[in-house]
């Protein structure tokens, strides 16, 4: 530039810098609304909650329960189920549990019935070890609802449920 | 580049406009005076194709959302609606549900015939970018409309992707509750899904825009890969020759557009979306839509969820980078013998990525589908670098009249 540059700040710099500051605080303000609009919404988090009879599962029989949205496994597990997952060795395991720290009474396992790989409900029964088997990618769960072959990273994921009365838990 | 004629408006209306938006001259240097190389083939139609299947892909989206509901309890009920009640809903739908498919089928040979004739090399990286930009919304677009008619096929399509997101560490799961607005894909996930199918075709209306201007600023490759290096003998106005050629090619494409359409709508549909969604039941056999099979593949064939999140990522990323992967001097594929015969092996590997991504998963399957995905990755990683080091090339014709026009005609014209 040929002509002589301001030294002193002038009034046009300030208008600058203020205009700018407000203008970046006004798009930092509106942003987070904008992207917090589509989290969970108010309904769905007062819907977090469900109570499930236990008195008519069956011995060896699996219930599947929806919950936010998606499936929670019930499953009222034989005496064999409970010692094969009992008698697991803890290194063998890919996310490393024991079953004990997976159920609160023995013969009730409840497990969030979604894939850790990709989210497919997995099938009861299947598998070699006649956990389930997730007919989507073959992850493989045991009785305890613990990973042991396949691509899925991580265990069922076990919900935050209480016994309310003996026959009667409530997940959520 | 300079055309073939110059545009003189000729009525006083013409003139009056283009003085004060010169929208007329702007068509005619670019879809009638356009210079285009005299030696293009039936892969170069492929452009149009995909501009009129982008056209009609919004004519009658547009027309069927005047019918669809997006809410999980009406929007199975909505496309039976418009199936059997619309007048002519059942033809608008099956031209949308197969034209996604014919617009992907489209999409691969323009991307193959550019891969083949290295049309992507300089001068054409930034355009082969908008090329993948468009390749990636067009992906996103197809995956959002497929959930739409919330069958079962949708449902387990919109829990698989949206999980992919789950596997980046830390932030995986938020992001994954973020996406379903709830704790698992539900009536959330389906609006807002509806929202931005609507939202992104025009987004990619608008990269089209930005592609056929780069096209036009760097002109077009051409099967030999030799720049033009005189108007006047390399290349002959777009209307009518381009323009003609293109027509035809969009008559052909439709005529097996139309096939399908009319005699077998429900090929290419899954009869597993005909139930509606469940979500406390997966399918036992789920695959996504033909054109994201081989994608698909690759993401089974790695046993580590993460890895293969990244496999799938890389495998349509790395595209991107192809104009530097490359390291030949030779575009076209033509005068590559070496380049050749990988190059297949690669359409290959695609094209049995994308059959293994339709069977069920098996040892031996998932062994062959490695096998294939280091052949994809091969070739854009390892062949391609190396290839242009040691391969040696046949001559490449001193100009594009040269190649296609017998030798005395060349030296007459």
């Amino acid at each position: 530039m040929s002509h002589a540059v301001a030294i002193q700040p002038s009034r046009r710099d300030f208008l600058y810098l203020a205009t700018g500051a407000v203008a970046a605080v006004g798009a930092a303000s509106v942003v987070w609304p904008l992207v917090d609009q589509m989290n969970p919404d108010a309904g769905t988090l007062a819907l977090s909650s469900v109570e499930v009879d236990l008195s008519p599962i069956a011995e060896g029989q699996i219930v599947t329960v929806k919950w936010r949205g998606g499936p929670v496994f019930v499953r009222h597990r034989t005496q064999k189920e409970i010692l094969a997952a009992e008698a697991t060795p803890i290194a063998e395991l890919r996310d490393p549990q024991t079953d004990q720290e997976r159920v609160q009474k023995p013969e009730w396992l409840v497990v969030v019935g979604v894939c850790t790989h990709l989210g497919c409900v997995p099938l009861g029964h299947e598998g070699q070890y006649e956990g389930w088997k997730c007919p989507c990618h073959g992850s493989v769960y045991d009785t305890s609802g613990r990973i042991r072959q396949g691509p899925a990273p991580l265990n069922l994921a076990v919900p935050e449920y209480k016994f309310i009365t003996p026959t009667r838990v409530k997940i959520g | 580049m300079d055309g073939h004629s110059t545009y003189v408006p000729k009525s006083g209306i013409a003139r009056w406009l283009e003085q004060r938006l010169p929208i007329l001259g702007l068509m005619h240097s670019s879809f009638i005076s356009y210079p285009t190389p005299r030696n293009l083939n039936y892969f170069w139609t492929f452009g149009a194709i995909l501009s009129a299947m982008l056209g009609i892909q919004i004519i009658t989206g547009v027309v069927l959302a005047m019918h669809y509901v997006p809410s999980s309890k009406m929007a199975f009920d909505s496309i039976e609606h418009i199936m059997r009640d619309v007048n002519f809903g059942w033809l608008v739908r099956y031209l949308h549900t197969n034209g996604a498919s014919f617009f992907f089928l489209a999409v691969y040979m323009h991307i193959f015939r550019g891969m083949y004739y290295g049309s992507y090399k300089s001068p054409r990286e930034v355009l082969w970018i908008l090329g993948v930009i468009i390749y990636v919304l067009m992906m996103a677009t197809a995956f959002m409309g497929y959930v739409l008619p919330w069958g079962q096929m949708s449902f387990a399509g919109a829990t698989v992707i949206t999980n992919l997101f789950t596997a980046i560490p830390l932030v995986g799961t938020p992001i994954a509750h973020w996406l379903w607005g709830g704790y698992a894909v539900g009536d959330p996930t389906l609006n807002r899904f509806f929202s931005l199918h609507y939202l992104l075709p025009f987004m990619i209306v608008g990269v089209v825009v930005l592609h056929v201007w780069a096209l036009h600023v760097v002109g077009q490759n051409n099967p030999d890969g030799v720049d033009v290096k005189d108007v006047a003998r390399d290349t002959v106005p777009f209307t009518p020759y381009a323009t003609v050629k293109d027509a035809f090619g969009v008559c052909v494409f439709f005529i097996i557009y139309a096939w399908f359409v009319f005699f077998i709508p429900n090929y290419l549909l899954d009869a597993d979306n005909y139930n509606p969604a469940n979500p406390l039941v997966t399918p036992a056999h789920i695959v996504p839509e033909w054109y994201l099979l081989p994608f698909y593949a690759i993401l089974r064939a790695i046993p580590n969820k993460l890895m293969g999140v990244l496999a799938l990522a890389a495998a349509m990323g790395l595209l991107v980078f192809l104009p530097w992967l490359d390291t030949s001097p030779v575009r076209s594929g033509k005068y590559r013998p070496l380049f050749r015969f990988f190059f297949w092996i690669f359409v290959i590997c695609c094209v049995g990525l994308g059959y293994l991504g339709s069977q069920e998963v098996s040892d031996s399957a998932t062994l062959v589908a490695r096998i294939l995905a280091l052949g994809y990755f091969g070739y854009l990683i390892v062949v391609l670098p190396v290839l242009g080091l040691v391969e040696k090339t046949k001559p490449v014709p001193t100009s594009i009249a040269d190649a296609v026009l017998p030798k005395g005609v060349a030296a007459a014209e």
